[in-house]
């Protein structure tokens, strides 16, 4: 045990991650910090557009074929982008938006962008697995097309959408380690432009070793979660 | 709304989808009404219309033309909150139950009362716990949908029905995923809420076994149309289409009997002076002594073969199979008196009947190699 905490013992393996301490502790905030914020407003408007999605498409209860056709396209082009592109595509949109295109809050606006299409489509499928039966029934007992979004759709699905958020946000933390082309910093950029790029590769695992740990604590809570939410 | 009118009246009720290269007419110029207290029983193959006909009654499916009223209101003219509204008056159960999987059994049952109910929070759990308790459940309140059998989640959908205190209680296939005893005891249930809180029904199965058992009157629909119609003893004893036989059959099973005893060397070889009869009755002609009165009036003596009662609506119907034999033209004389006390006779020609036997399974056999 005191092998292990002793400072010694890191320096002889991993001489670089003990001498760049406070890079770690800093770019591990900023992936954390990206991943949040732009997960809350990504799984806003991920909601919102899954639900249009299921509500809108052909058969639902607020069937509209133009309002579903145009969400739909912009889903799917939204998704086809790859997401280093999109970083600079939207440079000026996130100028307008933010203020600047550089730094970690200005990853914010194309993370957001990136994870919001993704995150509309695992929505979209999910409530697309509640039984049409159930609506019907919901119907037929007099609910408004508002109380079968927030009463049946969304409750019924919740631990679906439990899971798809997990893998949403998972795939978020793999978008933000690309946020350093923009000078976004976060683990990803620590471990490229420290780690890989003077050779320090000790720097490289770390990176790898915290960003596992950090989606390993999500997938586990977020199971937990789901399984205590599902009676089916 | 007059005192005798129905409370389910569909006028000239059309439905078609327009589908990608097709349009399909599923409901076809069908009238219907349903009277208050009425038990009225939709009967027909899958395919044939039912399930759409009945969700024209709350509107879960808008009539391409025809008029519906329900207790009065015309319900192709509601929209939005008047439409939702006259919903909770028509309650609905499912051959799935359709309940939800994420809320505990009371909380599926109180689901209705959240929708805008004006009781008090306090009176909606007293109004939950008092259905659970009406469908028997009351132990149950806490536990969610996945534990419990199919009677039992169909139980929960009743009671669900049955928050808003509707008027009328639709019922689409509800028995069908369930085994016969099941089944029975969910149609106790309907029948008991029908005569418990004048709860009008309108039933759609395809199983006769289910109409007969509560029904007061019935519809046998076929291609989207209503075929036959009328009180339920009327239609078992009297039917006249031939859709309308074959569902009476599949439950009765005379037929089956009848292919059994065709198939005995004794009747295929009947005598001149004998004849196979299969006598059907309903009501009164059953209490008389029919068939002493064959021997004693015309010396016809009578060999039953198979038989059975059965009571609908508080009335026996019978079905009864016979090979009558008699001096000269007694058998005739017989079965004409025998008419006259309104039994209906059909007369079997033994080898006319068999032929057609073998058509029919031969038929079924095409059928089924088309479907393989």
């Amino acid at each position: 045990m005191t092998t292990i905490l002793a400072t010694d013992f890191w320096t002889s393996i991993m001489p670089n991650v003990v001498a760049n301490k406070d890079v770690f502790i800093q770019s591990t905030w900023e992936t954390i910090y990206m991943t949040l914020v732009s997960g809350i407003i990504a799984g806003i408007l991920g909601i919102i557009i899954g639900i249009a999605l299921v509500v809108t498409a052909p058969g639902g209860i607020l069937a509209n074929r133009t309002t579903y056709w145009i969400l739909d396209k912009l889903v799917n082009i939204f998704r086809s982008i790859p997401f280093i592109i999109l970083l600079a595509v939207i440079a000026p949109f996130t100028r307008l938006l933010v203020g600047t295109s550089i730094g970690t809050t200005a990853a914010l606006v194309p993370l957001t962008i990136g994870t919001a299409p993704f995150y509309a489509r695992q929505v979209q499928n999910a409530l697309v697995d509640v039984d049409r039966g159930i609506i019907e029934a919901a119907e037929a007992v007099g609910a408004s097309p508002m109380q079968i979004i927030f009463r049946v759709y969304l409750r019924e699905a919740l631990p679906d959408l439990i899971r798809t958020s997990v893998v949403t946000v998972i795939s978020l933390i793999g978008l933000t380690a690309m946020a350093g082309a923009i000078g976004g910093g976060g683990l990803g950029n620590t471990a490229i432009s420290i780690g890989y790029d003077r050779f320090e590769n000790d720097i490289t695992i770390m990176a790898m070793i915290i960003i596992l740990a950090i989606v390993f604590i999500i997938q586990i809570l977020g199971d937990l979660w789901a399984r205590k939410t599902d009676h089916r | 709304m007059a005192a005798n009118a129905p409370i389910i009246d569909l006028k000239g009720i059309d439905v078609t989808f327009k589908e990608a290269d097709r349009t399909v007419r599923a409901v076809k110029n069908v009238d219907l009404e349903v009277a208050k207290g009425d038990i009225y029983g939709i009967v027909g193959y899958s395919g044939a219309g039912k399930s759409t006909l009945v969700r024209v009654i709350n509107q879960l499916q808008r009539q391409t033309s025809g008029k519906v009223t329900v207790s009065g209101q015309n319900m192709g003219a509601l929209k939005g909150k008047a439409l939702r509204q006259a919903r909770t008056k028509i309650g609905m159960i499912f051959q799935h139950f359709n309940l939800m999987n994420e809320r505990t059994i009371g909380d599926n049952v109180m689901f209705p009362l959240l929708l805008g109910s004006k009781l008090s929070r306090h009176d909606k759990q007293a109004k939950v716990d008092e259905l659970l308790d009406l469908v028997g459940l009351s132990e149950k309140k806490n536990d969610y949908p996945a534990q419990l059998s199919g009677g039992q989640k169909q139980r929960v959908a009743i009671a669900r029905a049955l928050a808003n205190d509707p008027e009328i209680l639709i019922s689409d296939e509800a028995t069908s995923a369930l085994d016969p005893k099941t089944t029975s005891s969910i149609l106790d249930l309907l029948k008991n809420l029908n005569e418990k809180l004048g709860l009008t029904v309108v039933l759609i199965t395809h199983e006769m076994q289910a109409v007969k058992s509560i029904c007061n009157k019935v519809a046998v629909m076929q291609s989207g149309e209503i075929v036959e119609r009328g009180d339920l003893l009327t239609i078992f004893s009297k039917p006249t289409q031939q859709l309308t036989k074959e569902f009476i059959e599949t439950s009765s099973q005379i037929d089956a009997a009848l292919a059994n005893v065709v198939a005995q060397p004794s009747i295929q070889h009947l005598q001149a002076n004998e004849r196979l009869v299969v006598l059907s009755y309903a009501g009164a002609s059953t209490d008389d002594p029919l068939i002493a009165q064959l021997y004693e009036q015309f010396k016809v003596t009578p060999n039953i073969l198979f038989g059975n009662v059965e009571i609908l609506q508080n009335t026996p119907v019978g079905n009864l199979g016979l090979v009558l034999s008699g001096e000269g033209d007694a058998v005739d004389k017989a079965l004409a008196y025998v008419k006259e006390q309104g039994v209906t006779v059909r007369q079997i020609n033994v080898a006319e009947y068999q032929a057609e036997l073998a058509r029919k399974a031969a038929e079924a056999d095409t059928n089924a190699e088309g479907e393989a």
